[in-house]
């Protein structure tokens, strides 16, 4: 049997899984308030050299108080940010080793495309023909040469991101801030942004520091991210660990789409434990060690797409076989997700996904037909908090 | 059906011209009319009567009489201001107390509009009212209260002469930095409200970009600030110095008999020689003075923007 792993390697680069590697960018035990308010709590993380970062949570969850507190537009009220070992503590925006891409992209309307790159460059006291070849390259990279004498307000919504994007690369920052970059974007441009941002940080072997609230583009373009609420983080780790081992209800509730199931432990056995749901009754069996000890009260949560669903008495000897009424079906043309009724309450459904891969069913899965979900043992996962 | 389709159309644009024609029939005849007054004034000739010129267009005396009255025009009026110093010495002052005045104003008007800007939201409605306040005085009032202030025994010279810094009074009534003095205070809300309104649109972000790409803040003012207030400083300087070209009290009531401006010459010549007609030429001349650049000014920014666009 081959060596289970969690989702996709994209490329041999994990320098978190080795505790002596030194930490490029490391926010050390701060804070921040302001007035009553605490947006970020004594918050602590390591971000590495080359890493594609991502700071994923709700609106006020104090994201982008951090990342505005490693570009030096806030104070931290405790604690250290360091950066490539520098701590970065008295010294102002302008002399950060850092450039942010604005939400809102923050183009000057008075310069055209080619001044605006060059605007950080000149600051620099650069020299005229290196600048001329430095945005020349940034526009290339970019694609916008035959926009470069154009005003932003000339522009689409598309290439003004591209210009904010060539502006803030263009001083060759140690570490790229992107603030919700993509949020302005429709999905499709949005899609394709992504992948090119992918592309462009490979290419440029730079460290980008993304700051936003879909976790699908968390997902796309970061080797880890990291999950915030209330101004702490809830867990760190690679999108596929995020998604297939949330460590709290909180997490597994923000990422996709999840069923949580309240249950009681009733055995545990090594490596496997018995739940009991509390509602319903049914047992549960989960490949999964826990803390909790025989009686407690845990979350079961699996994902939608890891239960099957089939009708009425298919699968007879299956592990986890829980038999239930379809309640409602959301056909969104290439998955069904099906809402199952498994108790008496009508709310009391379990999700689970149907993938339509034929065009023509013989037999589909209707309202009120009686069905079967099954999943396999290490399906889902038990959560204490 | 059909009939109604084609009306509609028509019947829209018919109010659409009316429309169009308030304001134009406004400006004519609040402007263009009383301009071409005093044009037709300024080409007639001084004399004792009611009115004090001739011709008068007197359609009584029949329509032979009245085509023949063309014939009184003359340039003599507009000959005559080239010849007497007086005209070309005030005209000259003029612009450049006005000038003066307003770059005065725009350096004590940019840091409060700016100051206005970056205030909390809350606080803003109070600073505007403040700034607009001094209007609900008489402006004549405001003007003599200076008076009181700047004379010899004025305020400003006690406060000045018991903390020391002077031994004896300043003389600054009657004299040009008065008019200054005057100019500055009277027109800064009409320099620091345009200003406001462009400063308060600038988007904050800007100035952070601005930083975080290398540039410290008092340099980013100028980088970015500055240039994208300029609609604002043009507005506001317009609206200070035009005004302030053609000013009359403030340089009667606050300036010296050797303070020349061409309000004060417009009139001695109206009211003192009762010279309407060479009153008038110094009116359209200094309104040919303003306009003319306006409107080259609006050429260029139009051929600006047009190459921009």
């Amino acid at each position: 049997m081959a060596k289970k792993s969690m989702g996709p390697v994209r490329r041999e680069f994990s320098p978190w899984e080795s505790p002596d590697h030194p930490p490029f960018i490391e926010f050390r035990n701060v804070s921040k308030m302001f007035g009553d308010f605490t947006a970020v709590n004594n918050l602590s993380l390591k971000i590495y050299e080359k890493e594609f970062f991502a700071l994923l949570g709700g609106s006020g969850c104090g994201k982008t108080t951090l990342m505005r507190m490693l570009a030096g537009f806030e104070t931290p009220t405790s604690g250290q940010i360091f950066l490539d070992g520098q701590d970065l503590a008295g010294i102002p925006p302008y002399r950060r080793p850092s450039n942010m891409m604005f939400q809102s992209y923050a183009l000057f309307p008075h310069m055209n495309v080619e001044k605006n790159i060059a605007f950080g460059l000149k600051q620099d006291n650069m020299p005229a023909q290196e600048i001329e070849a430095r945005v020349a390259e940034m526009l290339r990279l970019t694609k916008l040469e035959q926009f470069a004498k154009r005003k932003p307000h000339q522009l689409s919504g598309g290439q003004r991101q591209r210009v904010a994007l060539a502006r803030s690369l263009a001083k060759r920052p140690k570490v790229l801030l992107l603030d919700e970059p993509l949020g302005a974007l429709d999905r499709k441009l949005r899609e394709e942004t992504q992948f090119e941002l992918m592309a462009l940080q490979e290419d440029l072997k730079m460290t980008f520091l993304i700051v936003t609230h879909d976790q699908e583009e968390a997902m796309t373009v970061a080797d880890r991210i990291a999950v915030m609420d209330k101004g702490e983080l809830v867990q760190v780790a690679t999108p596929a660990e995020i998604y297939e081992a949330p460590n709290s209800k909180y997490v597994a509730d923000f990422i996709g789409d999840i069923n949580l199931i309240e249950a009681r432990v009733a055995e545990k056995a090594g490596s496997l434990t018995k739940l009991v749901s509390v509602v319903d009754g049914f047992a549960i069996e989960c490949d999964q060690e826990t803390e909790a000890n025989v009686g407690d009260t845990v979350w079961f949560a699996i994902r939608p797409e890891k239960v099957r669903i089939a009708h009425g008495e298919a699968e007879p000897g299956a592990v986890n076989r829980i038999g239930g009424i379809v309640w409602d079906i959301a056909y969104l043309g290439d998955v069904s997700i099906i809402h199952a009724k498994v108790g008496e309450d009508d709310h009391d459904t379990i999700r689970a996904t149907f993938a339509n891969i034929s065009r023509m069913v013989e037999n589909p899965i209707n309202w009120d037909d009686k069905v079967v979900l099954t999943f396999d043992r290490d399906a889902g996962v038990i959560l204490t908090r | 059906m059909a009939e109604n389709n084609v009306a509609a159309p028509v019947k829209r644009s018919l109010g659409g011209r009316l429309l169009i024609a308030v304001p134009y029939f406004w400006l004519f005849l609040f402007f263009l009319a009383p301009f071409l007054i005093v044009v037709k004034i300024s080409l007639s000739q001084t004399a004792i009567a009611i009115p004090p010129y001739v011709p008068t267009f007197d359609l009584s005396e029949g329509w032979q009489a009245f085509s023949e009255s063309f014939a009184e025009f003359s340039f003599e009026n507009y000959v005559w201001l080239t010849e007497d110093a007086l005209y070309w010495k005030s005209y000259l002052s003029s612009v450049s107390i006005a000038a003066v005045s307003t770059f005065l104003t725009l350096l004590i008007g940019y840091p409060i509009a700016y100051g206005m800007a970056r205030s909390p939201q809350s606080w803003r409605p109070t600073l505007l009212m403040l700034v607009i306040l001094p209007f609900w005085t008489s402006f004549l009032i405001r003007v003599y209260a200076w008076i009181g202030i700047l004379k010899n025994e004025g305020l400003l010279n006690q406060l000045l002469l018991s903390l020391g810094l002077i031994s004896e009074p300043l003389v600054i009534l009657n004299t040009n930095a008065a008019v200054y003095v005057g100019i500055v205070y009277s027109y800064l809300p009409f320099l620091v409200l345009p200003l406001y309104a462009s400063l308060e649109r600038l988007d904050g972000t800007l100035l952070e970009a601005a930083e975080d790409l290398g540039c410290p803040a008092w340099k980013a003012f100028w980088k970015i600030t500055v240039p994208l207030s300029l609609p604002g400083i043009i507005a506001g300087c317009f609206l200070v110095f035009i005004p302030a070209v053609g000013e009359f009290v403030i340089p009667d009531l606050l300036g010296g008999s050797n303070t020349l401006m061409i309000g004060k010459t417009l009139w001695v010549e109206f009211f003192n020689n009762r010279d309407w007609p060479v009153s008038s030429a110094v009116a359209v001349i200094l309104l040919l003075i303003l306009v003319i650049p306006i409107v080259l000014f609006q050429n260029q920014q139009q051929k600006m923007s047009e190459k921009d666009g």
